[in-house]
C-alpha cells in the first residue's frame, strides 16, 4: 500500500507542476499577447485612469476631465467646444481621438516617455505619469473674431503670425461641441451618429482638413512667378494682353468679371482682379516656373504637420498650355486649404519667407514645466525680398483702391486679395468666396498677421457672393483682433 | 518533519519510548502568528491601494483572526499535540488570504458585500475544526458510522434537486437568505465511506473473484455497493449539471481504489470509461459541449462580437498580473464579472501577486496535500491510511480542477478554490478536511513515537 500512496502522491505532483508551468506559460509567455489583445480594456482603464492633460489657449485651460466614477474614469470636457474644435479635435472614449488631441496624445494621457521621471522607471514601478499640458499658439482673441464672423456661415478661417508661423486663428463653422463624444454611453454613440449624419459635416476641419479652388486669390502666387521669372518687370507696363483671352490650344475665351482688362498693367490687372491677364502671365512663366513658386509656397506638401497632419494642397505638375492658363487663376485642379492660402499672405508679408505653420507653443510637465518647446521651424523663400515689396504694394492697392476695401483698418497698412472661385459641374455650384490678407499697425515694425477666409455657398443669391463682400470683413475683424493688443 | 523524528527514534535503539517525536507546537504558533500578520498586511495594502489609508476595519479584522486561529491552536495543543504543526497554518494563511481578496472585490461592488458573511463562515468552519479536534479522539470512530455517511452523503447530494436553479445548476439550498451547498459536505462522508469501504474490503476486491483475461475482477458482491454509490452521485451530479464535482468524485474513486488495491488494470478501465464518458457528454451535452468549445477557442466569442467572456477576461488578468503582480487593490479582475469572487478569486491573486504569489499559493496546497499524504504514509491501519491520501486527493484535485480552468489548462467547471473562493459551505468543508488530517496526522506520529498512547 505504501508505494501506492507514494504513486499516488507522485500523481499529485505532476498535477501541482501542471498547474505551475501553465501558470508561468499565461503569465509570463503568452502575457504580452493578452495585455494586447484589442478586447482587453485594462488598457484604456488606465487610459482614463488620471484626468487627461489640458490644451491651453491665451494661457487658460479650454478643456478640462471629469470624474465618472465609472469603470473609464475621466471624461474629456471642454469649455467653448465649438469655438475650439477645429484645434482640439475630440477624444472620446468610443470613437478615439483627433487633431491635437491625437497629436499630442502622449503628452496629454501620461505616456510619452519624456513624462517619466527615469529612465524605464514605470516599466519597473508600473507607474502611469500624469497627463501634460500642450500650450497652443492661438491668440483667443482672433479665433473669436473669426468665429464669430463666420456665424450662420459655412466656411473657415486661418490666421498666422507671418514671421514666426504660429497659427493665431483656426476656425471652421458649421462647428460641433466635441464634448458629447467624450463618454462611452448610448449619448455618445447618438452624438458620433447625429454629427456623421449631418450634412453640413460640422467635424470637418475646413480651415486645415479641406482645400477649395482658390480662384483669384492664387494671382498672388501667379503675380510672384511673373515678377521673379521676369517675365513683368515693371508694375506699371501694358501687359499686352488680350481680353477675352483665348487659351493656347483652345477655344475657350477667357473673359472678366470687370472691365478695363485688356492691356492692362500688372497693378492694375491685380486691383481688378483681371483673369485675362493672369492666365497669360501664368502661361509666359511657364509649367516649371510656376510649379517651383507653388511648391515654394507650400502647395503638393503632403508632410505637413502643425502637429497634426494638414491636408495637401495641390498644384497639378503636368499641365497643357491651356490647363496652365487656367491654374494660374486658381481654377482646374488648383486647390488649396484656408491654412495655406495664410500662408501665402504670410509670404508677401514677410519678405517673402514662409514659416511652416505650428500650433504648439511648447508642451508641460504636469507641475508646469517646460518640457518641449516647438524650436526652429524650416523656412523656405518663396520669392524675392524685392518681389515680395512690390506685392505688398500691390495688395495694400487692393485694400485701399480695389475690390478689398471692406477689410481697411484705420491706423494700420493692410493688403489683401479677393478671390471667387467658381466649382461644380459646368461651374453650378455656388462660388467660394476667399479673401487673403496681411496687416502691419502703423507703429509696427512687421506685418502682425496674415489671414485667409473663405466662406462656401452662404444661402445668398449667388452674385451676392464675393471675396471683398462676405469673406473681408471677417478677415478684418480678425486682423483687428490681433492688432488690438499691443506687442 | 515526521521522517527525521522517524530516524532519530530508530537511531537510539535503547531507550525508544524515553525519545519522545518533537511536538513542534511551539512552531505551529510561530507560523500562525505569520499567517496572521501576512493576511492583515494583505488586508492593510489593499486598503491603501484603494483609499490611500489604512482601512477602518484592520485592527478588528486582525484581531479576529488571530483570536480563532488561536482558539484552534490550543485546541490541537490540547487534543491532538503530535499532530503536524503545518496544517494548521496553512489552512489560516489560506483562509486569510481569501478574505482579503474578497474584501478587495468588494471594493469594486459595493452593492453586493461578500466578505462579512465570508468571515461569519470562516469562524464557523474554524469553530467546527475545533468542534472535531475536540471530540473526535481518533479517527477510526469514523470507521463505525460507514453507512450513515454514504446515506447522509447521498442525501446531501439529492436534497438541492427539490430547490430550484440557480445560475443554471441545482446545488444549492437557499434558506433565510443564506445559500448551502450541500454537495460540498458530501465530499467529506464520501471521502470517508470510500475509505472505510476499501480497507474493510480491498483485500476482497484484489484477490477474489473471477479472472477473465488478464484482469481479475472481484466478485459482485463486494464490488457492488461502491459502483453503485459512485453511480448514484456522479448521476445526481449530472442531472445538477455540476460537472466539477462529479469529476472531482471519480478521481477520488480511482484514486482510493488504486491505492487500496494496488491494481493498476483498474486505473486503466477506469480512465477509459471516464474518458468514453467524457467524449459522450460533450457530445450530448450543450452545457458541456460549450464549455470544450470556450476551452479550445477562449477568444471566439470577441470574434464573434460578443466580447470576451469570463475565461478570456481570467486570461487578460492573470496576464497582466505577469511575474510580480500588480500589487493588491491595483488590478482590475473585476471585469470577469460574474463569480469573480467563487470560481474566478484565483485570477484576482494571479493579476494583483503575480505568478509569485500564485506559484506561492500553488505550493501552499502542494504543501497541505504533502502533510496529508505523509500522514497517510505513516499511519500503519489502512483506514487511516486511506482517509489521509482521500482527503489530501480531494483537496489536490479540487485545486487542479478550478485552478486549471481558470488557466485555461483544462474546461472550466465551476467549483471553489479550497479556502479562497467565497462559499460559505466550501470554507465549512475546509476546516473539516484540515481537521480530520490533523486528527490522523495526529495518531500518525504518535504512533511513531513508540508506544503510541496517552
Amino acid at each position: 500500500m505504501t508505494r501506492h500512496i507514494r504513486h499516488a502522491g507522485l500523481f499529485c505532483a505532476l498535477l501541482l507542476v501542471a498547474l505551475l508551468l501553465n501558470a508561468a506559460r499565461v503569465q509570463v509567455v503568452q502575457a504580452p499577447e493578452y495585455d494586447r489583445h484589442p478586447a482587453n480594456r485594462r488598457p484604456d482603464i488606465a487610459r482614463y485612469e488620471e484626468p487627461r492633460g489640458d490644451i491651453l489657449v491665451g494661457g487658460r485651460p479650454v478643456t478640462g476631465s471629469k470624474d465618472t466614477r465609472e469603470h473609464l474614469r475621466y471624461e474629456r470636457t471642454y469649455t467653448d467646444g465649438p469655438l475650439y474644435a477645429p484645434v482640439t479635435g475630440f477624444s472620446s472614449q468610443l470613437y478615439g481621438t483627433t487633431l491635437l488631441e491625437k497629436a499630442e496624445d502622449g503628452i496629454l494621457s501620461g505616456t510619452d516617455p519624456m513624462l517619466a521621471p527615469f529612465p524605464l522607471w514605470n516599466d519597473f514601478t508600473r507607474a502611469r505619469n500624469s497627463g501634460g499640458d500642450v500650450v497652443t499658439t492661438l491668440d483667443p482673441a482672433a479665433q473669436r473674431a473669426a468665429y464669430k464672423g463666420l456665424a450662420g456661415l459655412k466656411g473657415a478661417v486661418a490666421a498666422l503670425e507671418p514671421s514666426t508661423g504660429r497659427i493665431l486663428a483656426l476656425v471652421s463653422r458649421p462647428s460641433y461641441d466635441p464634448q458629447p463624444l467624450s463618454g462611452n454611453g448610448s449619448a455618445a454613440a447618438e452624438a458620433w451618429k447625429r454629427l456623421n449624419a449631418d450634412r453640413d459635416r460640422p467635424m470637418l476641419n475646413r480651415a486645415a482638413r479641406q482645400t477649395y479652388p482658390p480662384g483669384s486669390a492664387f494671382k498672388v502666387v501667379t503675380a510672384a512667378a511673373a515678377l521673379d521669372a521676369g517675365v513683368v518687370r515693371d508694375l506699371d507696363a501694358p501687359t499686352d494682353s488680350p481680353d477675352p483671352y483665348s487659351l493656347p490650344g483652345t477655344r475657350t475665351r477667357l473673359t472678366n468679371a470687370s472691365r478695363g482688362c485688356r492691356d492692362a498693367s500688372l497693378r492694375e490687372a491685380f486691383t481688378l482682379s483681371c483673369n485675362t491677364v493672369f492666365a497669360k502671365l501664368g502661361v509666359e512663366v511657364g509649367g516649371t516656373d510656376m510649379t517651383a513658386t507653388a511648391h515654394a509656397f507650400g502647395f503638393n506638401n503632403p508632410a505637413l504637420r502643425i502637429p497634426f497632419p494638414v491636408a495637401r494642397s495641390t498644384f497639378d505638375t503636368s499641365l497643357d498650355r491651356a490647363q496652365l492658363g487656367l491654374s494660374s487663376i486658381g481654377q482646374y485642379n488648383t486647390r488649396a486649404t484656408p491654412l495655406q492660402m495664410a500662408m501665402v499672405a504670410a509670404a508677401v508679408a514677410n519678405g517673402g519667407q514662409v514659416r511652416e505653420p505650428y500650433l504648439v507653443e511648447r508642451t508641460t510637465r504636469p507641475s508646469g514645466s517646460t518640457l518641449a518647446t516647438s524650436g526652429s521651424r524650416a523656412v523656405r523663400q518663396a520669392m524675392h525680398p524685392s518681389t515680395a515689396v512690390r506685392l505688398r504694394a500691390l495688395m495694400r492697392e487692393v485694400v485701399d483702391n480695389g475690390t478689398g476695401r471692406r477689410a481697411a483698418i484705420r491706423g494700420a497698412k493692410v493688403g489683401g486679395k479677393t478671390g471667387t472661385a467658381q466649382h461644380g459641374l459646368a461651374n453650378s455650384g455656388m462660388p467660394y468666396a476667399w479673401f487673403i490678407s496681411w496687416a502691419q499697425g502703423d507703429r509696427d515694425l512687421a506685418p502682425r498677421v496674415a489671414v485667409a477666409v473663405v466662406v462656401e455657398d452662404a444661402e445668398s443669391e449667388r452674385r451676392d457672393i464675393s471675396g471683398g463682400g462676405d469673406a473681408a470683413p471677417i478677415a478684418r475683424a480678425v486682423m483687428e483682433a490681433v492688432l488690438a493688443h499691443a506687442k | 518533519m515526521s521522517k527525521a523524528g522517524i530516524t532519530v527514534a530508530t537511531a537510539d535503539p535503547p531507550a525508544p519510548a524515553v525519545r519522545r517525536l518533537p511536538r513542534r507546537r511551539g512552531i505551529e504558533l510561530a507560523l500562525i502568528v505569520l499567517a496572521v500578520l501576512l493576511s492583515v498586511y494583505g488586508y492593510c495594502a489593499v486598503g491603501l491601494a484603494q483609499h490611500g489609508a489604512l482601512p477602518p476595519g484592520a485592527a478588528g479584522y486582525g484581531a479576529g483572526l488571530g483570536v480563532l486561529a488561536l482558539l484552534a491552536h490550543l485546541a490541537v495543543r490540547l487534543r491532538a499535540p503530535h499532530a503536524d504543526p503545518l496544517l494548521l497554518p496553512i489552512g489560516v494563511l489560506l483562509n486569510g488570504l481569501g478574505l482579503v481578496l474578497i474584501y478587495r472585490l468588494d471594493l469594486e461592488t459595493p452593492g453586493d458585500r461578500a466578505a462579512p458573511a465570508q468571515l461569519i463562515w470562516s469562524s464557523l468552519g474554524v469553530t467546527l475544526f475545533i468542534l472535531v479536534v475536540l471530540l473526535l479522539r481518533d479517527h477510526r470512530v469514523l470507521q463505525r458510522y460507514t453507512y450513515v455517511c454514504v446515506v447522509t452523503a447521498l442525501v446531501l447530494l439529492t436534497v438541492p434537486i427539490l430547490f430550484p436553479a440557480v445560475n443554471g445548476a441545482r446545488i444549492w439550498i437557499r434558506i433565510a437568505g443564506f445559500s448551502i451547498q450541500p454537495g460540498e459536505f458530501a465530499k467529506v462522508l464520501l471521502a470517508a465511506f470510500f475509505a472505510a469501504y476499501l480497507a474493510a474490503n480491498r483485500n476482497a476486491l484484489a484477490y477474489t473473484g473471477r479472472r477473465i483475461w488478464k484482469l481479475q475482477l472481484p466478485t459482485g458482491r463486494v464490488l457492488g455497493p461502491i459502483v453503485a454509490v459512485w453511480l448514484v452521485s456522479v448521476g445526481v451530479l449530472v442531472l445538477e449539471r455540476d460537472l466539477g464535482t462529479s469529476l472531482l468524485f471519480f478521481g477520488l474513486f480511482v484514486v482510493l481504489l488504486y491505492v487500496a488495491t494496488g491494481r493498476t488494470g483498474w486505473i486503466a478501465v477506469g480512465l477509459l470509461l471516464a474518458a468514453l464518458g467524457a467524449v459522450a457528454v460533450g457530445r450530448l451535452e450543450p452545457h458541456v459541449h460549450s464549455r470544450i468549445e470556450t476551452w479550445l477557442h477562449p477568444f471566439a466569442s470577441i470574434e464573434a462580437g460578443e466580447g470576451p467572456n469570463q475565461l478570456a477576461q481570467s486570461l487578460f488578468a492573470f496576464a497582466e498580473g505577469g511575474m510580480l503582480g500588480t500589487g493588491l487593490g491595483l488590478g482590475h479582475s473585476v471585469l470577469i464579472g460574474f463569480a469573480v469572487k467563487s470560481d474566478f478569486i484565483l485570477a484576482t491573486a494571479g493579476e494583483e501577486l503575480g505568478l509569485a504569489g500564485l506559484s506561492a499559493i500553488f505550493l501552499l496546497y502542494g504543501l497541505l496535500v504533502e502533510r496529508g499524504y505523509r500522514a497517510g504514509l505513516a499511519l500503519r491501519e489502512p483506514f487511516g491510511r486511506l482517509l489521509a491520501v482521500g482527503l489530501s486527493s480531494l483537496v489536490a484535485l479540487q485545486v487542479f480542477v478550478i485552478a486549471g480552468g481558470v488557466t485555461g489548462l483544462i474546461p472550466l467547471t465551476g467549483m471553489a478554490m479550497p479556502f479562497l473562493a467565497q462559499g460559505g459551505s466550501s470554507v465549512v468543508t475546509n476546516w473539516a478536511i484540515v481537521a480530520l488530517l490533523v486528527r490522523v496526522s495526529d495518531s500518525a506520529r504518535r504512533q511513531g513515537d513508540g508506544q503510541g498512547t496517552r
